[in-house]
């Protein structure tokens, strides 16, 4: 594939790890932000190719593994509705509620389908007047304005029968949480690179700002990533601290100014419960109330489901980087992809699964 | 989840203004996409695609000095301004 493979070159890859061993004197500690740069490490072993003395620590990027517990009770409970067509992107059929998955639902003859596009719904939707159709919407700010299209365009057909249930959350505020935490380790981050297509990078300035941290917009293939920890820590190294745009291919300063505009029409910021984090402050999206009537909470009878987290499952520590899968006495033993006690270990992109995939711990059964 | 692929756009339907659509190639795969929020995109583009929804177009000039410039680093091995990449 055009302008993937050539990111994957071993050769391009040995000339970058040759470099970021070259400048890096001192250890350094450097957080990549989303779950799809957690699964290229993994997968490529890109740790391999860097200085001991280069620590990678996993961030909070999964969706998936964020989306609070009682927002999946919610879903559960709205998709074993006769009355409902529940939609959704695969990764969240296996996410476990409290008591039930949404694939447990589908297996029990509750009409769960997986779809490519938000904007798929919208045709299910009108293929079928007499069912309500609701889209599971989740995600950072990459797949936001995507959700916001079906709505706008839900409403601009005139649906009555569409409606999303919304959990969106945004990264900077999870950024700042990580920052500010006494036990913070993180020196340097790699930021999302596909979040920046669409925000672009401005509102990173600040926070490199405050808390004297390099941050890189960083893409998605081994090349990418490299080049984005190099950029890191060179930075490091001179006792910079600047946001720098290691994806330009893709991401532009301003981002994709229609899909913003988009966001702000369909969204208001909003606190949000994030799983295994807790509270983050104007850190989600959620309905404006103009568009109230594609609100599926406010459409089905779901506001008395509140859920508390388990206690056993250490996601909350593996997603902010103070600990890895592997330090999880659970892991790789109760809890495997086949069996998830937590969202991490669901989520391909989730660390725990990508642990699981193409890091095998000593002691792990398998 | 925000996995995006870049795509070569094989046409475009503009006859709904209000949802902009194209046909894009991922490497053999055709899939109807929506360029809604990239008003100056060509045929012959190649787009970043998330969900549906084309995000970007890849700028083959940046993607192009960028993987020169790192094979460079090869042969130049020290010396290589900060600026330079």
């Amino acid at each position: 594939m055009k302008f993937v493979d050539e990111f994957r070159d071993i050769e391009l890859v040995r000339n970058l790890s040759a470099k970021i061993h070259e400048i890096t004197t001192k250890e350094w500690t450097i957080m990549e932000i989303c779950g799809g740069q957690t699964h290229c490490i993994m997968r490529y072993n890109l740790e391999e190719f860097l200085p001991e003395k280069i620590r990678l620590v996993h961030g909070p990027g999964c969706p998936v593994c964020v989306t609070p517990l009682e927002i999946i009770d919610k879903a559960v409970r709205i998709a074993q509705r006769e009355d409902v067509i529940f939609t959704s992107f695969g990764d969240m059929l296996r996410v476990p509620g409290s008591e039930k998955d949404l694939m447990s639902v589908k297996a029990g003859g509750g009409d769960v389908r997986i779809l490519y596009s938000p904007l798929d719904a919208i045709k299910i939707a009108e293929d079928n007047p007499d069912k309500k159709v609701v889209f599971f919407a989740i995600g950072f700010e990459t797949t936001a304005p995507a959700n916001a299209m079906a709505v706008k365009e839900a409403s601009r057909r005139g649906l009555k029968n569409f409606s999303i249930l919304s959990s969106h959350v945004l990264v900077p505020p999870a950024m700042e949480v990580i920052l500010s935490s006494e036990q913070n380790r993180i020196e340097g981050f790699l930021a999302a690179g596909h979040v920046c297509t669409v925000m672009g990078y401005e509102e990173y300035i600040p926070i490199a700002g405050k808390y004297r941290i390099p941050i890189v917009v960083t893409g998605f293939e081994p090349v990418d990533i490299l080049k984005g920890i190099c950029h890191v820590v060179m930075q490091l190294e001179e006792g910079r601290y600047e946001v720098e745009n290691a994806y330009g291919r893709v991401v532009s300063r301003e981002g994709n100014l229609a899909a913003r505009k988009l966001l702000k029409d369909v969204y208001d910021v909003t606190d949000m419960k994030w799983r295994g984090i807790g509270n983050i402050p104007l850190s989600g999206f959620r309905l404006a109330s103009k568009y109230g009537e594609f609100n599926a909470e406010q459409i089905f009878d779901v506001g008395d489901i509140v859920q508390q987290e388990s206690p056993l499952c250490i996601a909350g520590e593996v997603l902010q980087g103070l600990k890895k899968p592997g330090d999880c006495s659970a892991f790789g033993r109760e809890c495997k992809p086949e069996h998830p006690l937590g969202a991490p270990m669901v989520s391909s992109e989730g660390a725990c699964s990508a642990y699981y995939r193409f890091k095998k711990t000593e002691g792990m059964e398998t | 989840m925000c996995l995006a692929v870049p795509g070569k756009v094989m046409s475009i339907d503009e006859s709904n203004p209000d949802l902009k659509m194209a046909r894009v190639n991922f490497s053999g795969v055709i899939k109807e996409v929506s360029i809604q929020w990239l008003p100056e995109v060509r045929v012959g583009n190649y787009v970043l695609t998330h969900v549906g929804m084309a995000l970007n177009i890849v700028d083959e000039k940046d993607a192009l000095e960028t993987l020169e410039l790192l094979k460079e680093l090869g042969e130049l091995d020290a010396e290589l301004g900060k600026d330079a990449w």
